[in-house]
């Protein structure tokens, strides 16, 4: 008897997309936490670093849906197109990114160390915040929240 | 870099704009070094899920909540180079 070999062309993945949930999970989180992130730029900074702030929260969190959506939709098609939508929509995003920058940085509202600050601080401590909770779920299932 | 920087000194610029195309070429170095490896670290890590939700499709949330975190976490390695990029050369 011989085995097939698995076809990550024509496997997809109809049900749920948990790195919806997630997202949703960080931007709520992310939202939540913006005001103080803004206030701290903003004492540090001033009100330029303040502007740059919410400006590098709201980069950080359009990345993270942006990431999300592109997996969710084509994992519903092909887990090989997923993959290819993964590794170019990387390149896109750092793109986007870079334009976003690129679109601010001679305006005058603009402080470039509190947007740098904002976008890794965001990024990275979001992550490890919703890494907390993700370790919890795989790790014990039984006490996953449930929605009420 | 050194043929950069006497490609720059050729062209008759003052120090001051030498020392800003400077910047601004390594900044650009920076960035793209940066670049390349979380590109091949998620190059890695989706070929690795791929293959694994396709043998084992009933554990796709699992593998799929993971990816996508390390993912991020693989990102966030281009984004420090992408603000290192901001802080020196843009």
């Amino acid at each position: 008897m011989t085995m097939t070999e698995p076809n990550p062309v024509l496997t997809a993945l109809p049900g749920p997309a948990p790195e919806v949930s997630v997202t949703k999970d960080m931007v709520k989180r992310g939202l939540v936490v913006a005001p103080l992130l803004i206030a701290v730029c903003g004492f540090i900074w001033g009100l330029h670093g303040a502007y740059s702030s919410a400006y590098g929260v709201a980069i950080v969190l359009i990345n993270f849906a942006l990431a999300a959506g592109t997996v969710a939709m084509t994992a519903r098609i092909s887990i090989g197109l997923m993959m290819g939508a993964v590794l170019f929509g990387y390149l896109v995003r750092l793109g986007l990114i870079f334009l976003a920058v690129l679109l601010v940085k001679d305006a005058g509202w603009i402080s470039l160390p509190a947007l740098g600050a904002t976008i890794i601080v965001t990024h990275l401590g979001l992550l490890v915040w919703e890494m907390k909770y993700v370790a919890i779920s795989l790790a014990h299932p039984g006490l996953k929240p449930v929605r009420s | 870099m050194e043929a950069f920087a006497h490609l720059v000194a050729a062209t008759g610029l003052t120090a001051d704009e030498q020392k800003a195309a400077a910047a601004a070429s390594s900044a650009g170095f920076a960035y793209g070094l940066a670049a390349i490896g979380p590109g091949i670290g998620i190059g890695y890590l989706v070929g690795k899920s791929v293959e694994a939700m396709a043998r084992q499709p009933e554990a796709a949330g699992m593998v799929r909540t993971t990816m996508f975190l390390g993912i991020a976490f693989t990102e966030a390695l281009a984004l420090i180079g992408f603000v290192v990029f901001i802080l020196i050369g843009l």
